[in-house]
């Protein structure tokens, strides 16, 4: 329990650390945000207004506290650019790169359990080779190519769903998913391969373990054993991989909505970017490094949970 | 554990069934819809005052409107006045009131929300004119509830054409960035950031009501995946597709083409070596082959222009300035050998990198201007580094970009080249342009005025100010299930034209 | 596994891997064509004998374009490999060996740092400093430390209770010899596999960020760049498209199955 309450607190630490940092690298790079904002019909006097009417004109530390006692409070101030609240902004967004993320996280389990079994199974034949030699090569395409290419067979060839018509999850929860079905495939599928190659080789590694061999020679069935206890041991190493596949998911959505123009975090990000709107830049960089931390200390808990012997032997 | 394989099963059914029950049920498309792909989302303000952006202005166009406004044939037509006189001098100008003209929360409006509108430009009250030619206001008064009269400090007969701006309620001012209200055929709905703006046909509106119901202007920020939206049906219309977008479009589309309105250039910042040299100047000008630039980005499509001015201005283009430097790299080399560069020199060509075909532009040019022994170096840089450093900080060598027209006003295109213009961003300086300028300014005779334009645009292409290069052809693909797309002289894609084709 | 099997995987990886990059090194020296020169009349060509991947949408040969593009990545690959393994050594040699304040203050920046998806802290680096093929090695180098740091670390804690560095200690070595001298050549066989896997991870990395417009600059190209340029021609030209992925691909492979056979 200490354990766990000591995640806690190191990711909570974690978190402000990195809302610091980000803060401050924003505030000390060159770009003025007021320029973006007025384009060609800035004038000295106009940008002067606007500086003061932004608060950048306020020393740092001020703007500093003032950030940071609104980040306390949830509230990530105003858009420079689209004069709205940064908290209504992202509340829309966040919802759709998070579904993206964990639509992508279940196919993922989908996909790789029954494959790794099935191919664990077959161990020493041609089926077993072939998953492994297909599961490398998938496990080599980066995401993107694989969106696209997603899209050109299952989109433009076989017309089963329409590339670019993304609904919005408020406007038709049914469409929504079923547009994001494609892009999730995109981002689970190298991970599912990676998943896939993982659990095999536990698999086959406890299938060694004397516990199975002493079932097997009592007569007990191969399915029972196979699912009651190589199965479930099996899984614990692939836990841990979990977190980094559930981090890894969050960042390749950002590049996933730009092949499948869908409109989250990911795609907010980029344009505040360009536009210099860091109220935003800096809310989407913190919420997705907690989205991040919170994933990874959820993971852990849930391995030290399910496999007790980890927390004695570390701390 | 059978339980595991149950979950696993029930999950994988359970996924399958959410992907595919979603399918049929949303494209039981409604009759007046129409879906109008953007480029990019309204990121300075829904503020008509505030906006900047032409991609903005565009937009509002619908939504909005001004005393006058513009139509497709460039003229300026009465809209919430009904009518206007100028006296002689064009110093009083005096407004008529439409009867019935109501903004979109059904209150009419009234003299005092033109003035306050007008008023707000003006910078009456606190100070800053937001619009430069507004500053000339000395005053707006309301003799009755039906007239406006506004007063110049100096003379102006062009003024009229500042007249478009938009007019807005006068208590309802400061909301208008988060809830804007106008009296166009079109009302605003809601917005989504990068993902879409929602518009609803006005059932109020004073004029020729829109045929379409619903407009939902959706941003398609990755140029990529424009023809792909375009065939699944995700959008109907975009304007400004490119030519190899176009000629991937299937038969379920038209693409109309008109022109971008646009001067674009390559423009050199006139006060750093060696472009401060006329004869260096003219050099790029003879080195550039125009119809070649616009054969690589537009197979061929656009207008070459030769000084800052594009034909939609009518009465104030002058095409035979296109020929002044017809591609002659011989004569490029002979005049940089003059200039005393034999071997030409070194070349920083900065470019907003968002900008894909000005990005295209630079990188033939590149290849152009190395035929005459200068060595190019594109910059890539963020728009908005690009305002800063070139536009405001006049740091720079050379830049591709297009200058728009923000009113239908030789001025919009002209006024920036006066020595002493603040958006001077290439630092014109021509005791002969400014004096020209100002006679076309005082004058009070329509063709006297053009005169001295066209002698504006005439020392402009003779200086060599900047490499001309042309008026970008604009593609608008637009489904075939739709007609009655209008091009304007202006940035604006007017919806309420636009009718389903049965 | 048997031994065969595993030389099929090494010889297949490394076939792969040269199909990649040897075109890539080639085209250090040599390209067919210039890789920036244009040629309306060739324009969106097909593929003949003298062009043998045709043309792009400014008549630049694909081939040409297509080494160049596996050049730049293979370089900021090996760039950022290098940033990142080079500083994450140090970082995980000095908190391994010592421990303490120092292995608590570099392990708490270092999960900070690993609590960063990998694109979205070069996302940041390159927003602040503007895109370029050194900053594309910053950023990425810096969002690689943590994973060298920790591979690192676990082997010097692992050796340096060993006899061999007793000996050492005992021998009057000082720290800095027993670090650099002992125990860092034992951990170079750990190391290799990471860097090979660091290595792929930096290709996807950097290809992401040029997909997204962020990391190398027209007309320069990178596969990433490549990828999104062809985007536009997926429909009347899905070749262009094939090429930069197939070669993406087989980098990526190629790399991976060496990776898995030395390990």
């Amino acid at each position: 329990m200490i354990a766990i309450l000591k995640k806690i607190a190191s990711a909570i630490i974690t978190i402000v650390v990195v809302s610091c940092l980000v803060f401050i690298a924003f505030s000390v790079i060159p770009g003025d945000p007021a320029v973006a904002k007025l384009g060609t019909q800035a004038t000295p006097e106009k940008l002067e207004a606007l500086r003061i009417k932004m608060g950048l004109n306020e020393p740092l530390l001020k703007r500093f506290v003032l950030w940071l006692s609104g980040i306390v409070r949830g509230d990530f101030s105003t858009s420079y650019s689209y004069s709205m609240s940064v908290n209504s902004l992202i509340a829309e967004k966040i919802p759709v790169t998070l579904i993206l993320a964990l639509y992508s996280l279940i196919i993922m389990i989908v996909i790789s359990i029954p494959v790794a079994v099935f191919a664990a199974r077959h161990k020493g034949d041609v089926i077993e080779r072939t998953v492994t030699i297909i599961n490398q090569v998938i496990m080599s395409i980066p995401p993107f190519f694989g969106g696209i290419l997603i899209s050109l067979v299952f989109g433009m060839t076989l017309k089963l769903f329409t590339p670019g018509a993304y609904v919005s999850y408020s406007k038709n929860l049914g469409a929504f998913l079923a547009y994001m079905f494609f892009p999730a495939l995109a981002l689970a599928l190298p991970k599912a391969a990676m998943a896939v190659s993982l659990l095999y080789t536990s698999i086959v590694d406890e299938l060694k373990k004397d516990y199975v061999r002493t079932a097997y020679s009592r007569g007990n069935s191969t399915k029972g054993v196979f699912y009651n206890h190589i199965l479930k041991n099996a899984c614990i190493p692939v836990i841990t991989f979990l977190g980094m596949a559930i981090a890894d998911m969050i960042a390749g959505s950002i590049v996933i909505e730009q092949v499948f123009s869908i409109p989250g975090l990911g795609r907010i990000l980029l344009t505040s970017i360009q536009n210099r709107d860091y109220p935003v830049v800096e809310a989407i960089i913190v919420i997705i490094a907690a989205l991040v931390i919170l994933s990874n200390l959820l993971v852990d808990i849930m391995y030290r949970v399910i496999d007790p012997r980890v927390g004695r032997s570390n701390e | 554990m059978k339980m595991f394989k149950k979950v696993l099963v029930l999950t994988l059914a359970l996924t399958m069934a959410i992907a595919f029950c979603g399918c049929g049920s949303d494209k039981a498309a409604e009759e007046s819809t129409i879906t109008v792909g953007i480029a990019q989302d309204i990121e300075d303000s829904l503020d008509p005052h505030h906006a900047a952006a032409a991609g903005t202005r565009e937009v509002l166009f619908n939504i909005f409107e001004g005393l006058v406004k513009p139509n497709s044939n460039g003229e300026l037509i009465p809209a919430i006045a009904s009518e206007y006189s100028v006296d002689e001098e064009g110093k009083v100008y005096t407004f008529t009131l439409r009867d019935g003209v109501t903004f979109h929360n059904g209150e009419a409006v009234t003299v005092e929300d033109v003035k306050a509108s007008i008023e707000r430009n003006a910078g009456i009250g606190d100070g800053e004119a937001l619009v430069a030619a507004f500053s000339n206001i000395e005053s707006v008064d309301t003799p009755d509830d039906k007239t406006v009269v506004i007063t110049l400090a100096t003379p102006d007969t062009d003024f009229i054409s500042n007249m478009t701006v938009a007019i807005l309620s006068a208590d309802h001012l400061d909301e208008t960035a988060t809830d804007p209200i106008g009296t166009g055929p079109y009302k605003y709905v809601s917005r989504s950031p990068q993902e879409n703006i929602i518009l609803e046909a006005y059932d109020g509106y004073w004029g020729e009501k829109a045929f379409i119901k619903n407009v939902e202007f959706k941003v398609v920020a990755d140029p990529d995946t424009i023809v792909m939206n375009l065939e699944s049906g995700a959008i109907d219309m975009f304007p400004r597709v490119t030519s190899v977008q176009a000629s991937q479009l299937s038969d379920k589309f038209n693409v109309l083409e008109g022109t971008m309105n646009l001067v674009q250039a390559v423009y050199l910042n006139n006060d750093v070596e060696p472009l401060n040299d006329v004869r260096v100047r003219q050099a790029l000008c003879y080195a550039v082959d125009k119809q070649e630039i616009m054969d690589f980005m537009a197979d061929g499509k656009g207008t070459a222009i030769g000084s800052s001015m594009f034909p939609s201005f009518g009465k104030y283009y002058m095409e035979e300035l296109n020929d002044v430097y017809t591609t002659d790299v011989d004569k490029a080399k002979e005049l940089l050998e003059e200039a005393g560069y034999p071997n030409g020199f070194d070349l920083k060509i900065t470019i907003p990198s968002n900008y894909e075909q000005h990005v295209q532009t630079g990188e033939v040019v590149k290849e152009q201007f190395a035929k005459i022994g200068v060595n190019v170096e594109l910059e890539l840089v963020e728009w908005n580094t690009w305002l800063s450093d070139v536009y405001s900080g006049r740091q720079y060598e050379a830049t591709v970009v297009g200058v728009d027209a923000s009113t239908l006003s030789a001025r919009a295109l002209l006024s920036r080249f006066v020595s002493d213009a603040g958006n001077n961003f290439i630092n014109f300086k021509s005791e002969a342009y400014d004096e020209a300028y100002n006679k076309a300014l005082a004058s009070t005779d329509d063709a006297e005025q053009t005169k001295y334009y066209k002698e504006c645009e005439t020392i402009l292409t003779n200086e060599a100010a900047n490499v001309y290069i042309q008026d970008m052809s604009e593609l608008i693909a637009l489904n075939k299930a739709f007609t009655g797309y209008e091009f304007y002289p202006l940035y604006a894609q007017d919806i309420s034209k636009i009718r389903p084709a049965d | 596994m048997n031994k065969g099997k595993k030389n099929i995987n090494l010889i297949l990886g490394l076939i792969l891997a040269g199909i990649a990059i040897i075109p890539a090194l080639v085209g250090i020296f040599w390209t067919p064509y210039s890789t920036e020169a244009m040629d309306v009349s060739l324009k969106l060509s097909a593929p003949d004998m003298r062009h043998l991947l045709g043309c792009d949408n400014y008549g630049r040969d694909i081939l040409s374009r297509l080494m160049a593009g596996s050049k730049i990545t293979l370089i900021i690959g090996i760039g950022t490999v290098f940033f990142g393994c080079s500083i994450g050594t140090m970082v995980g040699a000095l908190t391994g060996y010592y421990g303490g304040l120092i292995d608590n203050v570099l392990m708490r920046v270092n999960d900070v740092l690993f609590s960063f998806p990998s694109i979205l802290l070069a996302m940041v680096f390159v927003s602040l400093t503007g895109a370029g093929n050194l900053q594309l090695v910053i950023a990425l180098g810096i969002a690689f430390i943590p994973s060298y740091a920790r591979v690192v670390r676990a082997e010097f804690i692992r050796n340096k209770n060993m006899d061999y560095v007793m000996a050492a200690r005992l021998a009057g070595a000082s720290n800095l010899r027993i670090i650099f001298v002992h125990i860092l050549p034992n951990t170079i066989k750990v190391l290799v596999s990471s860097i090979l896997i660091g290595f792929n991870n930096a290709v996807l990395a950097e290809a992401g960020l040029s997909f997204l417009g962020i990391g190398v600059k027209p007309p320069e190209a990178s596969l990433g760049s490549m990828l999104s340029d062809a985007q536009t021609y997926l429909f009347s030209r899905p070749s262009m498209v094939v090429y930069p992925g197939v070669a993406l691909i087989l980098m990526i492979l190629g790399i991976a199955l060496i990776s898995k056979e030395i390990k």
